[in-house]
């Protein structure tokens, strides 16, 4: 059985597997932003009817989340860089499924880790609103917290390129 | 105690020793829950206990799109985070220890008036405006006519429909403000303490309606059952008021604007509790409250005070459901709240009912099934016969031990405060916790609270008795 699944999954083409994983890459990002956005963003625009004070520097909550599509556009398009075409007759060799791959992992790490800091900072951000409504020296302690989710998208950024910096393609064959 | 010991065996107590146990004047204990009346019962069955739900709400959880407990956060501003911030705006302006500070050294309500125009209060309190309010769910040929009415005694109108939340529904949400404007050199109306509470009611009837348009399922189910209490308190006033005579127009005054329906006003014309129920209740929400206490008697003070105890008990069990369907942080905050609720209303029923001709078993029906003294706390006061007693059985709970410690021995005055203290406490909890409905819920009753205040204060102010007024004033923060 195992032989068969196995065989199964290799047949499948790198260039599925590298194309699906730049779709993730910068789908889940996206849809973590967005997740993000609306949960700071509807406790925002409620607070803020009672405390203005609030909307411009909370703000930076928003911007946060932004952040995490924009390093998920980032990353599909340094993604779709390293696709290359290989002859046919190379396609399932074990060098081209390393790369399919490592296309596709790359692509999952961003966009997972980007999903849920979007949501961390959306849910942080919605927190730091109310607050700041209620007492404004809370904000900028609310913000490191912030800061420190953030960083999580940063580190699937970073171990993705990394990732897809070692997809190379079988050379063509002369 | 001996009896609960028994109660907890495996075995069933002997029958034969039974009776001795049992004093002269008791009556063996009756378990309502049972529902075996004639048989004499052997132990408490928690298997069949029918009013409260598993606690297991934190399974099966995710219809309907709600987040398991802990993951509400993820779902929750879809429908609710607008409103959650608003009403986290509206306790931000409720008022703080500095102002009742103020308010408490005024030596005149209007003293108290200008205090009052400086926080939230200040465009509800103004002289010659605001002094008409309307908002009602009404058809639109009704709000025309409301209108129409206003404008031919001379008021300015200002009116703004919203159609009501229901589908195929043309009720409209009539919210309708009527200012006078004031004659040149007329004087101000002198002030009494029930205007500044008026409007201060008010103003809180404002922030509820405001909430209630916005809402969505279920959090409009949940604010509105939240005005079901006064509702209640609305129907006992009106009845207690027409048995003695007095004008319906002035009734309609005096009821609690939350708890305000159509036909209100035709509950002055029911002569037992049967007509009240087929002539008003049956549509209003506290229908399904009524099936416990229909009965063919006329209606006396004894018998309506009961009837608000027993609808109030049914709403409470009706609430406490609702909540734990709900699930999550809501059911988990609002349980403790009702529980509280519940036990504060079961000790003030025991209080109240000491020395009446209230039956113990008529006393034990009127507990609720549920809170940290169901079901022992409940059998132990209900055979209660003083005070001594109640602090005695209510001393076995740690939470109600530290409020019965503050109030000393053979008194009971200190204890309506003692008890409100408890409540402003954990309603404040509330607040500590995002995501959830509870919060609605506590800024309610935080408001009550402060209206409650302030019309203590305009009282001592009003009577000259400033020194009396710290034994009422209950600080929120």
């Amino acid at each position: 059985m195992t032989s068969s699944w196995s065989r199964a999954l290799t047949q499948i083409s790198p260039y599925t597997f590298a194309s699906i994983g730049i779709a993730i890459s910068i789908g889940v990002s996206v849809l973590g932003a967005a997740w993000g956005i609306y949960i700071t963003g509807s406790s925002l625009i409620g607070a803020a009817i009672k405390a203005p004070r609030i909307t411009s520097k909370n703000l930076i909550s928003v911007i946060f989340c932004e952040a995490v599509a924009i390093y998920g556009v980032i990353v599909a398009i340094i993604l779709q860089t390293k696709l290359e075409s290989v002859p046919a007759s190379q396609i399932y060799d074990p060098e081209s499924l390393r790369a399919g791959y490592a296309i596709f992992a790359s692509g999952i790490i961003v966009g997972f880790a980007n999903l849920m800091c979007g949501l961390c900072v959306g849910i942080i951000g919605s927190s730091c609103a109310l607050s700041d409504a209620q007492n404004s020296t809370l904000f900028v302690k609310i913000l490191v917290i912030e800061i420190f989710g953030s960083a999580l998208g940063l580190f699937g950024v970073i171990v993705g390129i990394i990732m897809s910096a070692q997809a190379t393609w079988p050379a063509k064959a002369t | 105690m001996e009896r609960f010991r028994r109660e907890l065996d495996s075995r069933p107590p002997p029958r034969e020793g039974g009776d001795e146990r049992v004093g002269e004047g008791e009556r063996r204990v009756q378990r309502d829950w049972n529902e075996r009346e004639d048989e004499k019962p052997d132990r408490v069955d928690f298997k069949v206990l029918p009013e409260i739900r598993s606690f297991d709400h934190r399974i099966h959880r995710e219809e309907e799109g709600e987040a398991m407990y802990g993951f509400e956060a993820l779902t929750f501003n879809i429908h609710g985070g607008y409103l959650e911030a608003i009403v986290r705006g509206y306790r931000s302006g409720l008022l703080t220890a500095a102002d009742y500070n103020n308010l408490c050294q005024c030596e005149t309500l209007d003293d108290i008036k200008m205090h009052l125009s400086a926080t939230e209060y200040g465009p509800y309190l103004q002289n010659g405006a605001l002094i008409s309010h309307s908002s009602s769910r009404c058809g639109s040929d009704s709000v025309s006519r409301i209108c129409a009415d206003w404008r031919d005694s001379g008021r300015h109108v200002l009116v703004s429909y919203i159609p009501d939340q229901k589908p195929d529904s043309d009720l409209f949400l009539c919210r309708g403000i009527a200012y006078q404007p004031m004659e040149k050199g007329a004087k101000p109306s002198p002030l009494h303490t029930t205007t500044i509470v008026e409007k201060c009611t008010l103003k809180l009837l404002d922030e509820y309606k405001h909430m209630l348009c916005q809402a969505t399922e279920p959090l409009s189910t949940f604010l509105e059952y939240i005005t079901y209490g006064y509702m209640i308190d609305n129907v006992v006033l009106i009845v207690t008021g027409t048995l003695h005579e007095r004008d319906v127009q002035e009734l309609l005054e005096k009821c609690h604007p939350l708890g305000m329906f159509d036909s209100i006003a035709t509950l002055a014309v029911a002569q037992n509790m049967r007509e009240l129920y087929r002539l008003v209740l049956v549509d209003t929400p506290l229908a399904s409250y009524f099936s416990e206490c229909i009965t063919s008697e006329d209606l006396d003070d004894m018998n309506i005070e009961i009837m608000r105890n027993t609808l109030y008990k049914a709403y409470l069990e009706d609430f406490y459901n609702f909540c734990q369907k709900l699930g999550g942080a809501t059911a988990e905050i609002m349980s403790d709240l009702l529980a509280f609720e519940a036990d504060r209303r079961a000790v003030n029923i025991t209080i109240n009912s000491i020395g009446t001709e209230l039956t113990r078993d008529d006393r034990r029906k009127l507990y609720s099934s549920f809170g940290l003294l169901y079901p022992y706390g409940h059998e132990e006061l209900a055979v209660c016969e003083d005070i001594d007693q109640v602090r005695g059985a209510m001393e076995k709970y740690p939470p109600y031990q530290s409020i019965f410690a503050k109030i000393s021995y053979g008194e009971s005055q200190m204890l309506d405060k003692a008890f409100y203290e408890e409540e402003v406490k954990r309603l404040c909890l509330a607040f500590e916790q995002q995501f959830h409905y509870a919060v609605f819920f506590a800024y309610m009753r935080l408001k009550e609270q402060e209206i409650r205040n302030l019309m203590w204060i305009s009282e001592c102010v009003a009577q000259n008795q400033k020194t009396r007024i710290h034994d009422s004033v209950v600080f929120i923060f």
